[in-house]
């Protein structure tokens, strides 16, 4: 076991993990941060998309002792008093969810996306959530939920 | 026949944005693996690397010594317990069957099949000890081969003696619902046009985006089940049925569940071991799938051999269709495995008159993971079939495809239609789809550039695909589910509570996974009470809740079990009507209810819906003979299935010299009837149209000779990521069905049943200059570049 301490959607933890713990392990079954859920046991799905130091990564290929000293916010940590952030609030504007199960990396990694290009056009969209599956959406209202948060933040996120 | 209601709306029609959203934008969800129980252990299967083989011993005795170990679970251990897993639909009455153990006793018959379950404290312990779980095979001859299988070369379940499961024909001249085919045939190869032509309907996977969970609480009176299925009223009774628990012992719950596809259309093994190991130990217990253990073990879908004559005259008019389905049933039939083939035959006619149609069916057992319903279920592959024939008649004729289609359709004002095939279709325009879909695509302008590029012998040429479908939607009618084989029922039930304060609880019997029924539900109660629609809430998933359902699968949750709920509101209507006429000292004959109001004629004198609400639930001053309740609960089973239709246009280029393709405009118009939310319904036509797109393009599930899915992960089994995908052009027709009050029919699955085709058409248009015909799917570019490469050199592709 090794003690790691990790910040998550700024609550500061300590906690005794064994070496092969994945992070998302960490969140759900040791921190009950269920939001962030597993979908895949190979990297593709996306779902487990949460940001490291404010970076997207895949927590299924994070291990928990790898975030040790570092800040992870996930898609719980993402509304600030009640409100939603301008991604989540696209994602309901815009019906660019069904089930919702791949929804919070999805909405992670439009997060990410936006950061590095504030104005993505369409098949920037597209590219930059190749890594990201969705079974519902034909995500074709995804692509319209990261244009409007884009245009709403006016660019930046 | 129902008529369809003239009422004013204000929610109906409205693209509301979903109440569902909230939590799962925000992560507060219910996902099945998200629950911890005190005490709860977990569960990890030991699955055969093996197709099919004899079990000669299974040594436990290691993993039982593991760490955290409390329970490793064995065919043998289980032989007299764990029941027969169900199969609900007897195709022929002669159907033949395997028996279908959870855990496997002394055989497996395909690879993934659970041969032992470990029960430990942690997952992770349960998974390292299945390492140790020591199982040896006798390894026999495999069935894989469709075509090979049902030859009966190789057995799949030798004690059966055939792989045949079941052969199913239907004969129009036999049925009196048309003429002989083989007449129409051997006219039109005297001075006709025959079309003859074999599909493959590759082996899909439903890949929803959510792992299926288990949990099992034997911990109260009743046991307690959370599932991530489509289906809870069925895991209910057929943990009843199959494991003997007594059905008013159970509760099953399908709380925030991750899409299904008719995947989660299930009783599964998993379900049932789970239970049973809770009951063993006493304690929660918990099981959830990796990937690969989902796609190896979860029901596939499609895999058909599909051998198609079509008989027409030279002016286009098909005179006949006759259908050899060879369907691949994989090692067990599951619910409903017999009928997916089945419930597609009833539909390779399409939206066409045909004068003449036979169809046998025959079922085959093979060595690979059973299949079963999958988005489309039957239909997608009979739509398939259809349409690539008419281009190919087309082709033959040397006519635009439009043309063949519209000569041979049925025109609007010839509906409710009786089918060939013996269906009633209830609604259609044909016309008005194609013709705004025609516009949409800009369909004229494309096959101008089409002929110049044919014309300049550009590398890239340019194809246009053509799907004119129709779907049996509203999988209902209970009569008419018994008469085809079918145990089960195809009503549905809801339930309406006016509670005191004026708000309203909505009991679904459906079990929605991502389609918005809360949304729906809400904006059609809100117009039928005038409530407002926040203060409505939809409650289903339950069985404690919603005691009653048939659940969501075969598009029918809103023809049919809104239908139920709308019912119950009227009722609710009609319970307050003589209370509200109590309070106002009038005779109820004399009440009209509009907006959440009743109101005396011709007064000003009204009470709301609320106020009779909490009237009732004081009960201080009331009539002798009412309920104290505003409750209602109320059934529904349609007469018939609804008939949505739609025509969707697809333009692809494709490169001649390397096979690349790309969708460079795709257009579709879908008639589902009235609309309750346009929102969710272009919602269900993208992602249904990407799942056609998917089967037409990228996704196949691969086996090797030793009967091994290669394709277990998401690395190797190609769902489609955004990039690969267009933006869709989407437009809509309305024509309402008659067959429920609110002319709704369904949506579920039409973009899939209607997709495929659409592509495929506009691959192999592209290439026909070049001698192509057809395209196996899914049409990679080294599979376009090798139909090319043997076009040219003479052979017909």
């Amino acid at each position: 076991m090794t003690r790691i301490n990790v910040d998550v959607d700024g609550v500061a933890y300590s906690d005794e993990v064994e070496p092969r713990m994945t992070l998302v392990q960490y969140l759900r079954d040791v921190l009950g941060k269920t939001g962030t859920v597993v979908g895949c046991d190979t990297s593709n799905c996306g779902s487990c998309t949460v940001h490291l130091d404010g970076r997207s990564v895949k927590s299924c290929a994070v291990l928990a002792v790898q975030a040790d000293g570092h800040s992870v916010t996930t898609i719980e940590g993402l509304a600030t008093n009640g409100e939603l952030h301008p991604v989540q609030q696209a994602f309901h504007d815009t019906h660019a969810l069904q089930c919702g199960f791949c929804t919070p990396g999805m909405i992670m990694q439009s997060l990410d996306l936006l950061q590095d290009n504030p104005s993505p056009d369409e098949t920037e969209i597209r590219e930059g959530l190749e890594g990201n599956l969705c079974r519902c959406t034909g995500y074709q209202n995804i692509v319209r939920a990261v244009q409007q948060a884009a245009s709403s933040a006016g660019g930046a996120s | 026949m129902t008529a369809v209601e003239e009422r004013p709306t204000t929610e109906v029609g409205q693209p509301r944005k979903r109440k569902e959203d909230e939590r799962l934008i925000t992560g507060r969800t219910r996902w099945t693996d998200n629950l911890t129980l005190p005490g709860m252990l977990h569960l990890a299967m030991a699955r055969s690397p093996m197709a099919h083989a004899r079990i000669t011993s299974v040594d436990a005795d290691q993993a039982r010594q593991a760490p955290g170990v409390l329970a490793v679970l064995t065919g043998a251990d289980l032989a007299e317990v764990q029941g027969e897993l169900p199969n609900a639909w007897m195709l022929t009455p002669e159907q033949k069957a395997p028996s279908h153990p959870s855990v496997a006793v002394d055989r497996v018959a395909f690879a993934g099949e659970i041969v032992a379950v470990v029960v430990a404290r942690s997952a992770a312990e349960a998974r390292d000890a299945v390492e140790l779980v020591d199982v040896d095979y006798e390894e026999l001859p495999v069935a894989l081969d469709l075509k090979a299988a049902a030859a009966d070369e190789t057995l799949a379940h030798p004690d059966l003696g055939t792989n045949v499961s079941a052969v199913r024909t239907f004969d129009s001249a036999e049925e009196g619902t048309g003429g002989d085919v083989d007449e129409a045939i051997a006219k039109a190869r005297d001075g006709g046009v025959v079309i003859e032509r074999e599909y493959r309907q590759q082996r899909l996977i439903p890949a929803f985006m959510e792992p299926r969970s288990i949990v099992v609480d034997p911990t109260g009176e009743q046991l307690t089940v959370w599932s991530s299925t489509q289906v809870p009223h069925f895991v209910k009774i057929f943990i009843s049925l199959v494991l003997g628990v007594p059905e008013h012992k159970v509760r099953v719950i399908a709380p925030d569940v991750g899409g299904g596809f008719g995947g989660k259309l299930q009783f599964t093994p998993e379900e049932a071991l789970t239970v049973i190991a809770a009951r063993r130990t006493g304690r929660p217990c918990k099981y959830t799938e990796s990937r690969s253990e989902s796609m190896m073990s979860g029901h596939h879908g499609r895999d058909q051999w599909q051998t198609l004559t079509l008989a027409a005259d030279r002016d286009g008019t098909v005179t006949g269709l006759k259908v050899e389905l060879l369907a691949d049933m994989g090692a067990y039939l599951g619910l409903v495995t017999s009928a997916i083939p089945f419930l597609g035959a009833l539909m390779f006619n399409g939206i066409y008159k045909f004068p003449a149609y036979r169809w046998t069916c025959t079922n085959v057992f093979t060595n690979k993971t059973w299949t079963d319903a999958y988005r489309g279920a039957g239909r997608p592959e009979a739509t398939f079939a259809i349409e690539r024939l008419m281009d190919e008649l087309a082709a033959e004729l040397d006519m635009d495809p439009l043309e063949v289609r519209e000569k041979n359709w049925i025109k609007h004002d010839e509906f409710p239609f009786t089918t060939v095939a013996g269906l009633h279709y209830d609604s259609g325009n044909y016309e008005a789809a194609t013709e705004r879909a025609k516009e949409l695509l800009g369909y004229d302008e494309l096959r101008r550039e089409q002929t110049e590029r044919r014309d300049n012998n550009d590398p890239v040429q340019l194809g246009i695909g053509i799907s004119t479908y129709t779907e049996m939607c509203g999988l209902a009618p209970s009569r008419w589910l018994g008469s085809m084989g079918y145990v089960g029922g195809g009503w549905e039930h809801g339930s309406v509570r006016v509670l005191p304060t004026g708000k309203v609880e909505v009991v679904a019997g459906t079990s929605p996974h991502g389609q918005g029924h809360e949304t729906a539900w809400s904006q059609i109660v809100a117009d039928r009470l005038g409530v407002a629609f926040e203060d409505i809430e939809v409650l289903h998933g339950d069985t404690q809740i919603a005691a009653r359902g048939l659940d969501t699968y075969g598009s029918r949750s809103l023809a049919v079990g809104a239908m139920a709920v709308l019912a119950a509101a009227d009722k609710v209507i009609e319970k307050a009507r003589p209370i509200a006429a109590h309070l106002m000292e009038a005779s109820p004959d004399d009440l009209e209810f509009s907006e959440g109001q009743f109101k005396v004629k011709g007064t000003d004198t009204a009470k709301a819906l609320g106020d009779v609400a909490f009237a009732v639930f004081q009960g201080h001053d009331l009539p002798d003979d009412v309920d104290r309740s505003l409750d209602a609960d109320a059934t529904f089973d349609p007469d018939t299935f609804s008939f949505p239709h739609g025509t969707h246009l697809c333009a692809v280029e494709v490169d001649t010299e390397t096979g690349g393709t790309s969708i460079r405009k795709y257009v579709c118009v879908d008639d589902v009837g009235a609309v309750v939310n346009p929102l969710i319904v272009e919602g269900q036509v993208h992602g249904g149209v990407v799942q056609g797109v998917a089967q037409a393009l990228f996704e196949e599930a691969v086996h090797d000779e030793a009967g091994t899915l290669v394709s277990a992960s998401l690395v190797d089994y190609l769902v489609p990521v955004a990039a690969d995908m267009p933006t869709f052009d989407t437009d809509r027709t309305e024509t309402p069905s008659v067959t429920n009050p609110l002319g709704v029919k369904g949506v579920g699955e039409a973009g899939t049943i209607a997709s495929t085709p659409a592509v495929v058409n506009a691959i192999v248009d592209a290439l026909r200059p070049m001698g192509v015909r057809d395209v196996p799917m899914p049409c990679s570019p080294h599979r376009v570049w090798q139909a090319i490469e043997s076009a040219s050199n003479g052979g017909a592709a």
